[in-house]
């Protein structure tokens, strides 16, 4: 069980710019939640700080029993895995199975594990047949599949996906969305950092909105997205379906319409 | 009167085995808001890299049938020579950059094409005001946000007073913002400018607002070519195997009989044919 919980946190970068301005927010095991805002509203900063890839300036990051603070990166990531938004910052290895080892080797797995751990995850994401190519003959979709499972063979409780659908098409797209729904099967804590707002709305049940540096809003989808006054704030824009179910004033107990199968409930 | 006319075009890459693009025929209207569709690996770049040159000039590949743009035969004048004609915008706006100043950024195509320097001042601060960057002349493009940068990427073709603007994904990596400040400058300069465009993008719901013509493509080849209205409400059922979603509320129209007094593609439509 690790949960997450941030106590007064405030980042400034050693140019003296503030990013985060005392943030509060606790997240349970388990929990699917969505970070969203513009760039440079401190939504990367916030996040970055929940596998101590950045350490607090001021206030505290609890993960599990961790205060971040007194922990490396390599410990703190056997708790939290982070999926960067460009597989390109994260692979490097010459093939795909060198680079599903090397995090499973790092945080002291068997031979033997190793192996097993590498069968299940590579036939889970569909990477068995690629599992010799060099990561970088593969197209920018499986790349970024081969940079998720990378981080999922290691099991962390928490997973950080950085922008997952950004350049994906369609079944890029569907495809990280499964990923996603076997992980909250699993009962992992899956934070999502996106503009996707399709994907916010029908992936995730709760949204923390940043907006200049400080966490604006903490609520579900449906309630951000009737919330006009925040979704003008940031500039935030509902899905397609959401905004039309909105202007005819349908709603699902004074809540907005988040899909198009909701909307269909609901008419 | 078309700018663009492609007959049967194939090409093919080195070591690849299927044809990137397979007997692509069409033809682009001057002024015309063209969008392309496809799933990753469909062809949409490659037509892309072959309306500007780079494919094959710079990018080799085979390539067989015709293809003219505004009366040039890409594969057969210099990459540079047709960029004054065409301007070409990627998805990575930070790749483009190189110089110290916004002012610098666009000067740079413009010095090479040895045309006088009032022309080249005027010419820049034309472009950096169709874009909405006025007094960013001296702040460094990899200090400006992405939208700002995707849209000096935008001044710099401009500058060469291209008839022709190719956007290749322009807003993948671009947050909410940024993404409106392209699509509504690219909409000025289609609505007020006149520029063609022609622009691979996978915000269905946008495209449905903007473009004139979808050009939808599955492996390489052309499967459907028309409207918004005509091609999205065709392939509802076939989003999975095209790789293409629809818009939203299209799907809800197909999903819901007599909701819609016809089917929808924009917010706008769908309110406007809503039965109450």
């Amino acid at each position: 069980m690790t949960d997450i919980k941030v106590s007064n946190l405030q980042h400034t970068y050693p140019n003296g710019v503030v990013a985060v301005e005392s943030v509060n927010v606790e997240i349970k095991q388990g929990e699917q939640v969505s970070v969203v805002g513009q760039n440079g509203s401190g939504k990367t900063t916030l996040v970055k700080h929940w596998n101590g890839l950045l350490k607090p300036t001021k206030g505290s990051v609890q993960i599990g029993d961790l205060i971040t603070s007194d922990h490396p990166v390599n410990v703190l990531a056997r708790k939290v895995g982070y999926v960067f938004q460009n597989p390109n910052h994260q692979i490097f290895a010459a093939s795909v199975k060198d680079e599903l080892e090397f995090g499973l080797r790092n945080i002291g797995n068997s031979e033997e594990q190793i192996k097993d751990k590498i069968e299940y995850i590579s036939e889970e994401f569909g990477l068995t047949q690629y599992l010799e190519t060099n990561p970088y003959r593969l197209g920018f979709s499986l790349r970024k599949t081969v940079g998720m499972a990378s981080i999922i063979a290691m099991e962390p409780d928490v997973i950080v996906l950085d922008e997952p659908t950004t350049g994906q098409d369609y079944l890029g797209i569907k495809a990280i969305r499964s990923s996603i729904k076997n992980l909250k099967e699993q009962g992992k804590t899956v934070i999502v950092v996106s503009h996707d707002m399709p994907l916010v709305a029908e992936e995730t049940d709760r949204v923390l909105v940043m907006c200049d540096t400080n966490l604006i809003f903490d609520g579900s989808p449906s309630k951000l997205f009737a919330d006009e006054s925040i979704l003008k704030q940031t500039n935030l824009l509902p899905p397609q379906i959401t905004s039309f179910m909105n202007k005819i004033n349908k709603s699902q107990n004074g809540e907005s319409i988040l899909s198009v199968n909701d909307a269909l409930e609901a008419l | 009167m078309s700018v663009i006319k492609i007959e049967n075009l194939t090409v093919q890459y080195a070591g690849e085995e299927t044809n990137a693009l397979d007997g692509v025929s069409l033809e682009i209207e001057k002024g015309e808001f063209v969008a392309l569709l496809g799933a990753h690996g469909a062809g949409k770049t490659t037509l892309c890299l072959s309306l500007n040159g780079i494919v094959p000039n710079m990018i080799s590949a085979d390539m067989y049938g015709a293809i003219e743009v505004l009366g040039e035969i890409p594969p057969k004048i210099p990459v540079r020579q047709l960029a004054e004609k065409v301007g070409s915008i990627f998805d990575n706006p930070e790749f483009q950059m190189s110089q110290l100043t916004v002012f610098e950024e666009v000067a740079l195509g413009l010095q090479n094409l040895g045309i006088d320097k009032d022309t080249i001042e005027k010419n820049i601060k034309d472009s950096l005001k169709l874009v909405g960057l006025e007094g960013f002349e001296e702040r460094s493009p990899f200090e400006i946000s992405g939208g700002q940068q995707q849209r000096l990427a935008m001044a710099s073709a401009l500058a060469m007073k291209p008839e022709i603007l190719i956007l290749d994904e322009p807003t993948s990596n671009l947050d909410p913002i940024g993404k409106e400040e392209v699509f509504s400058v690219t909409r000025r300069l289609n609505q007020e400018e006149g520029l063609t465009v022609i622009i691979a993008e996978h915000e269905v719901e946008v495209i449905a607002e903007f473009a004139d013509k979808l050009i939808l493509l599955e492996n390489g080849r052309i499967n459907e070519m028309g409207t918004p209205q005509e091609i999205f409400p065709k392939f509802v059922d076939y989003q999975e195997g095209i790789g293409v979603r629809v818009p939203q509320v299209t799907e809800l129209a197909s999903k819901k009989d007599n909701l819609f007094s016809g089917v929808p593609v924009t917010l706008e439509e769908s309110l406007r044919m809503f039965k109450k």
